[in-house]
């Protein structure tokens, strides 16, 4: 079976603008980089070096001085609207009711969906029966499964995730982790996953990105020598250690610098 | 059960202060001057049909359509002044500035535009009134998430959507606490337009009894006067809590 290059970047630059308190600051030079269909990647990197800038980028929030960004193997130069953005915090309304909330995108799509589907998903997401509860009432891994459910009511066939699971505890964060492999495996779609967690980016991922160098000129791509289904414990294999040990060396001699 | 307890406090102080008020009263002996609070509820009840029935409703007239064009006037200003820069820039100078000058100095001029109607003293109340409104919104819809109108955007969210479904709600609790300033202020704002002339009134009765010496029937009016601003004060509490109802999951 061929692979699709579900996303693309060709020879993308991009930089902020200079600002009163700030230089104009390169982040993106000529870079190229693609995700495959159905595929689960992360993107690991030092903080400033440009994770959430790909994602804007991504999301049509920012656009590139030059080079392309492909969606679906077309250039799209109007992305908002077309990728599944699930930001770092919840970002639930606290004046919407979960279920109002779960059901925002499709409102902004101008389809009116039946609350009983949403319900149902809502149960499939292991909150049966909190369709009217406010996003107050919730625990933080709840308003998670909640905001990755409204992602994923975008209909679109790829969601970038940005740190979700940075604000929860150990516990909660491994269940999380399960729980992710185990939806995205159910869907069938493309997950790009930001996260500064080595240990979380080796469990969840097929390749993983290295953002490294200030501006960034190449994506390094590490590929996860593990097959699927996978637990913890295959994170204590010598060749994995080996290479979070690489890993960790590789993004201290950058954030030293 | 929980309500009772968390007023006690400030009842019983009331409570002191009130029995303090009648010992010295009765002990000064000048009821013209300084009227005991019974005298002044005696008072009150002896004028009761004359205030209910021909100074409360023309009072309670004025504050209810001042605090309607102030929502109407403050709320159209808020929106456009967050919509459009230019606005904000050419308004928001003028009306932190318009706060400046003494709006009761001011009153006089309303009463030769508009005469004895209603609509000079409904003109103070919308001038005293109105600010608190249009700061309370304005700052409210800056108030909405930058975080989540980027996420709108992401799902294909227009301005409109926007406006609606994110800065609009984001307003609410800053509009109720505006409105609450602006309900007190009003009953101000109605009591010294009719000061300056009316034919009736609570604030117009209270002064007209000051020329009479007749001091408990000047604060009967008042009694009166504050009970009202305290009933639209608990209006605006129900409304708050009918709309804002997410407030009690937090």
């Amino acid at each position: 079976m061929m692979t699709t290059k579900v996303l693309e970047f060709t020879n993308v630059s991009f930089h902020y603008q200079a600002t009163n308190a700030s230089k104009p600051t390169a982040i993106f030079k000529q870079v190229d980089w693609h995700v495959n269909e159905g595929e689960f990647v992360s993107i690991i990197g030092p903080s400033g070096y440009g994770k959430s800038t790909l994602f804007r980028l991504v999301t049509g929030l920012e656009n590139p001085d030059s080079g392309e960004i492909s969606l679906n193997g077309e250039v799209t130069e109007k992305r908002l609207g077309k990728v599944g953005y699930m930001p770092q915090q919840d970002l639930l309304m606290p004046w919407r009711t979960i279920l109002e909330n779960v059901r925002l995108p499709l409102e902004l799509q101008g389809s009116t969906p039946s609350s009983d589907e949403i319900i149902q998903l809502l149960a499939d997401f292991g909150l049966p029966g909190e369709e009217n509860a406010y996003p107050g009432n919730l625990s933080g891994g709840m308003r998670q499964r909640v905001s990755f459910l409204r992602t994923i009511l975008t209909g679109s066939t790829i969601f970038l995730l940005d740190e979700p699971f940075s604000a929860l505890d150990a516990i909660t964060r491994l269940t999380m982790q399960e729980w992710l492999i185990d939806q995205w495996q159910k869907l069938d779609k493309t997950i790009v996953f930001i996260t500064h967690d080595i240990d979380e980016a080796l469990f969840l991922s097929d390749r993983i990105f290295v953002l490294a160098e200030k501006p960034v000129q190449t994506i390094r791509e590490v590929i996860v020598p593990l097959s699927r289904p996978r637990t913890m414990r295959d994170l204590a294999r010598p060749e994995l250690i080996e290479l979070k040990e690489q890993l960790i060396s590789e993004l201290r001699s950058e954030a030293r610098l | 059960m929980k309500n009772i307890t968390s007023y006690s406090w400030s009842l019983l102080f009331v409570v002191i202060l009130l029995g303090l008020w009648e010992i010295s009263a009765r002990l000064y002996d000048k009821s013209f001057l300084f009227p005991s609070p019974s005298a002044i509820l005696i008072r009150l009840w002896e004028l009761k049909a004359e205030l209910f029935i021909h100074h409360l409703p023309p009072t309670a007239l004025t504050i209810l359509i001042g605090l309607s064009i102030s929502i109407i006037i403050g709320s159209t200003l808020a929106i456009a002044m967050y919509s459009k820069k230019p606005i904000e820039q050419a308004f928001y100078p003028i009306l932190i500035a318009s706060q400046t000058i003494p709006v009761i100095a001011l009153a006089p001029i309303f009463v030769l535009w508009f005469g004895y109607s209603i609509w000079s003293k409904v003109a103070v109340t919308v001038l005293i009134t109105f600010f608190p409104i249009t700061v309370s919104v304005f700052d409210g819809l800056r108030s909405s998430d930058k975080n989540l109108r980027e996420l709108m955007l992401t799902m294909g969210a227009s301005a409109k959507d926007i406006f609606y479904k994110l800065d609009l709600p984001s307003a609410l609790p800053s509009f109720f606490s505006g409105l609450k300033v602006a309900v007190t202020l009003s009953v101000i704002g109605a009591a010294i337009g009719e000061w300056l002339g009316a034919q009736a009134g609570l604030g117009y009765f209270s002064r007209r009894m000051m020329t009479q010496f007749d001091s408990a029937a000047v604060f009967a009016p008042i009694v009166l006067l504050s009970a009202v601003g305290i009933m639209f004060f608990l209006l605006v509490v129900v409304l708050e809590k009918h709309f804002l109802q997410w407030r009690n999951h937090q």
